[in-house]
């Protein structure tokens, strides 16, 4: 009988759903048999039902491509993607790991710098990096945390392996989409979520809050926290919205904001009200013209000097790009073993640097087999998958590296695991990936599961949302023995 | 509350009532020709001008149109982009200023708006407005209602509730008074036939684009006298349309943002509201006629303006100053 399912093709990728054609992992049996029973028709009512939904919402991000700025909902795939806990345990102790040894070795950085004494990073890597803020050195943040919310991609290799793609240390986005697919799972499938114990994400603001509360300055007995935010053209709005509301708390844009004697103040109706606690979704380049980036309007002047002197404290800290640039990305396995002196948990993919000549050498003479990265770029921007590329973009790319060889890596092309989904009226493989969203503050708590993400467009590899990427909900499931 | 967040919460609800205002006066002038059966393409011009100057538009609309007809008033007060004023352009502010403010209003409020935006936007709204533009009209007079049923049920009646309040009053009483000052030349006590067939109609519209005919009627027993009307209009205490309730309730409102008794005032706006509050209280309509009809209104939106300028200084701007 046809169904859904009846045309699926494995290929030759690591398959999230199955371990053979025909062949569904345990974990995925009940809600295959569920989706198998639905008709297309029902399918695709769902799939409206959920569209509908976000766009009523407003659940949606700013494409700028056309003259109108038009508001986009991020694609959702009705499909969840499925992780047994024995699975997650392992990928949480390995992120827990990783964001200890990120944050001691951004500490490190901005003090003593031994790792860089040491020989474990060349010295020049960290002081060339554009994200280095040399002007932070010896400054002591609140509580000695730099990075309270991280969002690390992870992808699976053939074998099913996770490895870390790449680290988002300065301001990751996409968490709300995490809660807000969730909301539209149980609201569409509210029988799915009887069949199985899916551990929930819910409770994602609070934990933020109380991280955000845990940095406060120590006078600030009730302390005032704020989300700053570029604006309501700025693509994440919604996000810095949604957040804001889920934690109850102002969401201020530079302007709302009056730095004077060191302290920052929001301007209210009833006056001046103290900012003890600022959650920043700018970058340090805008943060405030007086120290940063002259021409930024977004940002407030005098913050950073308020933030020097303790009176507000920032999360992320300032500087934390020095630790999830693609360059320093490779030494991250180095840095958890001479922080912690333990093996890595989770693999790196591994890394060529264009400022190692050897390395140079053979990107150079590799292009076809290997994906370009630009340092500091994300997004999907400033980025070459060489089998993909034609021999012209490639050469541009070769000449780039050669010019600015510090700003650039390379990686072999990972074949992403892959995932049923929704495309073209039938249901086949997609690539996909993973960001949990991890979060530091008087202990490390990671959002069970994370943004599955999806690149919709049959073959690609590049999921994210400003170049046709969707995503999926995600399940940490308990297993029943 | 912080004063950017509550100047959008001001502006969203002046946007909407607006939108909900210009509906109004669009759908009862519709109606109104079908009453007044074949005119000659003067006639109609003549019927819309006065329409276009209560919207305070006749520049642009001369610009953007050749001749003043039920289609291209219909278009210029709906769909035109060009028209700062125009539905459109009033719930996609409407709009910009809810997104701004989504942590501070509710979910249904924001869904609302939201809805209401989508549905202007779809082609589905175009097709309803050339095939009943009565039905599109009604959507969007009532998608407003529901707002404000919804703010009233679903948002607490703390500071930006009174904020929103301010906001819609204040467009209301402007609106009233020029729905009414369009009218005021019927009234010039030199005017010769006052009180023929076609005035009553008219009149009867000028009730109507204020929603305000069966308040009116239970209170004169549908006895439709020009005087009566405006009288209606500006002093009725308890009909929500009327200047002076809306001018009370502003008043009220700003005492409960600033906390200080309403028998006295505690700041610039309140100073001018409460003047003004007491002027439309105890004003007698034969008052208002010596004074003339049109001078009293022009003075009355003056005066609305420096309320809310008043309000900007005293809430949003000042504060903040180094």
């Amino acid at each position: 009988m046809s169904d859904l399912f009846s045309q699926y093709k494995v290929d030759d990728f690591f398959d999230e759903m199955f371990s053979a054609p025909g062949v569904a992992r345990p974990h995925y049996s009940r809600i295959l048999a569920s989706f198998k029973e639905m008709g297309a028709a029902d399918f695709e009512r769902k799939r409206a039902l959920a569209a509908a939904s976000f766009l009523r919402q407003g659940v949606t991000f700013t494409v700028y491509n056309d003259d109108q700025g038009t508001e986009r909902i991020f694609p959702f795939d009705l499909i969840p993607r499925i992780i047994p806990a024995r699975e997650w345990d392992l990928v949480e102790r390995g992120l827990v790991q990783r964001i200890t040894a990120l944050n001691l070795y951004l500490h490190d950085i901005y003090h003593g710098q031994n790792i860089l004494r040491d020989g474990v990073i060349p010295k020049q890597i960290v002081w060339e990096a554009t994200s280095f803020r040399p002007e932070f050195m010896n400054f002591d943040v609140p509580r000695s945390i730099y990075i309270h919310i991280c969002g690390t991609d992870l992808i699976r290799d053939r074998e099913g392996n996770y490895l870390v793609l790449e680290d988002n240390a300065r301001c990751p986005s996409g968490v709300s989409y995490v809660l807000e697919n969730r909301q539209a799972m149980k609201r569409i499938f509210p029988y799915l979520f009887a069949e199985y114990r899916v551990r929930p994400v819910e409770d994602y603001a609070q934990e933020l809050l109380n991280v955000l509360r845990y940095i406060a300055p120590p006078e600030a007995r009730e302390p005032n926290v704020v989300l700053l935010t570029p604006g309501v053209y700025n693509s994440a709005y919604y996000e810095h919205s949604f957040l804001a509301r889920s934690m109850g708390i102002e969401i201020v844009e530079g302007r709302d904001l009056l730095a004077q004697d060191g302290c920052v103040f929001m301007r209210t109706t009833k006056g001046r009200k103290p900012v003890d606690v600022i959650y920043r979704r700018i970058n340090d380049d805008f943060l405030d013209p007086r120290v940063f980036r002259k021409d930024s309007g977004l940002g407030v002047p005098g913050l950073v000097d308020a933030v020097r002197r303790g009176n507000v404290s920032l999360a992320n800290s300032i500087g934390t790009g020095v630790a999830d640039d693609k360059v320093i990305y490779h030494f991250v396995p180095k840095m958890i073993r001479y922080y912690l002196g333990e093996d890595p948990i989770l693999g790196n993919v591994p890394t060529y640097l264009a400022a190692d000549k050897s390395d140079r050498a053979y990107i150079l003479d590799h292009l076809p087999e290997l994906v370009v990265k630009a340092a500091n770029e994300s997004g999907g921007y400033g980025m070459l998958i060489g089998s993909q590329a034609t021999a012209a973009e490639r050469e541009e790319f070769a000449a780039q590296i050669r010019k600015d060889p510090r700003n650039y890596i390379a990686q072999p092309i990972v074949a992403l695991s892959r995932s049923p989904s929704f495309c073209d009226d039938s249901i086949q493989g997609r690539h996909v990936d993973l960001r949990p969203y991890i979060l530091s503050g008087e202990k490390v708590t990671i959002i069970p599961g994370g943004l599955t993400r999806v690149a919709l467009r049959a073959g690609s590899l590049v999921v994210n949302s400003s170049q046709g990427g969707g995503s999926k909900d995600t399940w940490v499931v308990e297993e029943e023995e | 509350m912080l004063s950017r967040v509550a100047d959008s919460l001001y502006w969203m609800s002046r946007y909407i009532e607006r939108a909900e205002n210009n509906a109004r006066i669009l759908d009862v002038n519709l109606q109104l020709l079908l009453d007044l059966g074949n005119q000659s393409e003067a006639e109609i011009m003549d019927h819309w001008a006065p329409v276009i100057a209560s919207l305070e538009e006749t520049e642009l609309f001369g610009s953007l149109y050749e001749k003043a007809d039920g289609n291209s008033v219909t278009e210029f007060v709906t769909m035109q982009k060009k028209n700062p004023n125009s539905i459109f352009s009033c719930l996609s502010h409407a709009r910009e200023n809810a997104r701004t403010t989504r942590e501070q209003i509710s979910s249904e409020m924001w869904e609302q708006i939201n809805r209401l935006y989508l549905f202007v936007k779809s082609d589905a709204a175009k097709k309803l407005l050339r095939t009943s533009p009565h039905e599109f009209l009604k959507r969007i007079t009532s998608g407003s209602h529901l707002f404000q049923g919804m703010t009233d049920a679903t948002m607490s009646h703390g500071e930006g509730w009174d904020f929103i309040r301010i906001g819609a009053l204040l467009e209301r009483a402007d609106c009233t008074s020029r729905i009414l000052d369009v009218k005021y030349h019927i009234l010039l006590p030199s005017g010769e036939d006052v009180g023929g067939n076609v005035d009553t109609i008219e009149w009867m519209a000028v009730l109507k684009s204020c929603s305000a005919l069966e308040a009116y009627c239970k209170l004169y027993v549908s006895q439709v006298a020009p005087w009566k009307v405006a009288q209606f209009l500006i002093t009725d205490r308890e009909f929500p349309r009327s200047i002076r309730f809306c001018i009370d309730s502003l008043d009220n409102a700003l005492h409960r943002i600033s906390g200080a008794p309403e028998t006295r005032f505690a700041n610039e706006v309140e100073r001018l509201s409460g003047r003004l509050r007491s002027d439309v209280d105890y004003v007698t309509i034969s008052e208002i006629f010596e004074f003339g009809l049109h001078q009293y209104l022009e003075a009355i939106q003056k005066r609305l303006v420096e309320v809310s300028e008043a309000m900007y200084d005293t809430y949003c701007a000042s504060l903040g100053a180094a």
